[in-house]
C-alpha cells in the first residue's frame, strides 16, 4: 500500500519535473515547478518529515514560486516570450543527464545496506526538530538568518543598480546638470 | 518503499535538473533547474534522516531550504539586472565581457 502510494507520488514528481525543463512557456514551467515541489512535500510526509512537508509548501510553493512568477512577469518581453527558450544541444544534454543517472543508479545499486525500509517508524516530531534547532544548533540557526538578511539586502542592491553605459541621461538628471555645477563652482 | 527507491527518485530529479540546466537559455529556466537539483538534494537528506532516525537529516534539509531561498533571491536580482542592461534575460547576452 505504501509502496503503491510512493510510486504514484514519485511518478508525479518526475513527470512534473520533466515538464519544468521541457515546457517552452516560462510561466507554465514555473507553475509546473510548484507542482513538482508539492509532490515532493508529499514524499516528505510519507517519510515522516511532517514539519518539512509544511515548510516546503509554505516556503517554496508559497514564496519561491510566487517570487519567480513575479520575476518572469516583470522581465518578459511582450513579443515572443516562448521564442529561443529551447537550445540546440538537446541531444548532448540528454546524453549527459542519462549517463549521470545510470552512474548514480549503478552506485546506489552497488552500495550495500540501502535495501532497508525508508522509514524506521519513528519520524522526527516537530517538537524534537524545534528543540534541536533552537537549543542544540541555535548558533547555526542565527547564522542562517544573518545569511538570509545579507542575501535579501544584496538582492535589493543588485536589482537597483543601473548600468551607466546603457542609461541615457535625461535633461533634469544629475549627469546633465553636472557641467552647470562645475561652471558655477569657481 | 526502500531507501534505495527514494535515492533513485532523487537521482532522477537531479538528472532532470542537469538536463534543464544544459538546455535552457533563459535565466528563469536555469533558476528553475537549479531549484529542481536543490530539491533532489533535500530528498536525499530527508530519506537518509528518516532511515537513520533522529533529527539530523531534517535539520540539514531545513538549512538547505533557507540557503536555497537566499540563492533564488540573489538569482532573480541578477536576472533583473541582466534585463535592465540588455533588455532580455538570455544568459548568452552576459558573455559580452569576453569580447
Amino acid at each position: 500500500m505504501t509502496s503503491v502510494a510512493f510510486g504514484v507520488v514519485a511518478a508525479l514528481t518526475l513527470l512534473t519535473a520533466l515538464l519544468v525543463v521541457r515546457v517552452t512557456n516560462l510561466v507554465r514551467a514555473t507553475l509546473w515547478l510548484g507542482a513538482s515541489l508539492l509532490s515532493t512535500a508529499g514524499i516528505y510526509a510519507m517519510l515522516g518529515a511532517s514539519f518539512l512537508a509544511g515548510a516546503q509548501v509554505m516556503l517554496y510553493v508559497g514564496g519561491v514560486v510566487t517570487l519567480m512568477i513575479f520575476g518572469v512577469m516583470t522581465t518578459r518581453r511582450h513579443e515572443g516570450l516562448a521564442a529561443e527558450a529551447e537550445s540546440t544541444n538537446t541531444g548532448r544534454a540528454t546524453a549527459v543527464s542519462l549517463a549521470l543517472f545510470v552512474l548514480l543508479a549503478w552506485a546506489i545499486h552497488g552500495t550495500p545496506g540501502l535495501d532497508v525500509p525508508a522509514t524506521n517508524g519513528v519520524g522526527a516530531s516537530p517538537e524534537a526538530l524545534g528543540r534541536a534547532l533552537l537549543v542544540d544548533h541555535v548558533l547555526a540557526f542565527e547564522a542562517a538568518s544573518v545569511l538570509l538578511l545579507a542575501a535579501i539586502l544584496g538582492a535589493a542592491v543588485i536589482a537597483r543598480r543601473r548600468d551607466p553605459g546603457v542609461e541615457v541621461p535625461k535633461p533634469g538628471s544629475r549627469a546633465a546638470s553636472m557641467p552647470h555645477a562645475a561652471a558655477e563652482a569657481p | 518503499m526502500t531507501l534505495s527507491a527514494t535515492l533513485l527518485l532523487a537521482s532522477a530529479l537531479f538528472c532532470t535538473g542537469i538536463y534543464g540546466l544544459l538546455t535552457r537559455r533563459q535565466t528563469v529556466g536555469i533558476l528553475l533547474s537549479v531549484e529542481l537539483m536543490a530539491n533532489a538534494a533535500n530528498v536525499v537528506f530527508v530519506s537518509f534522516g528518516a532511515a537513520r532516525g533522529g533529527t539530523s537529516g531534517q535539520l540539514f534539509a531545513v538549512f538547505s531550504l533557507a540557503i536555497t531561498v537566499a540563492e533564488v533571491a540573489v538569482g532573480l536580482a541578477l536576472m533583473i539586472l541582466l534585463y535592465k542592461s540588455f533588455g532580455d534575460t538570455r544568459v548568452d547576452l552576459a558573455s559580452e565581457m569576453k569580447q
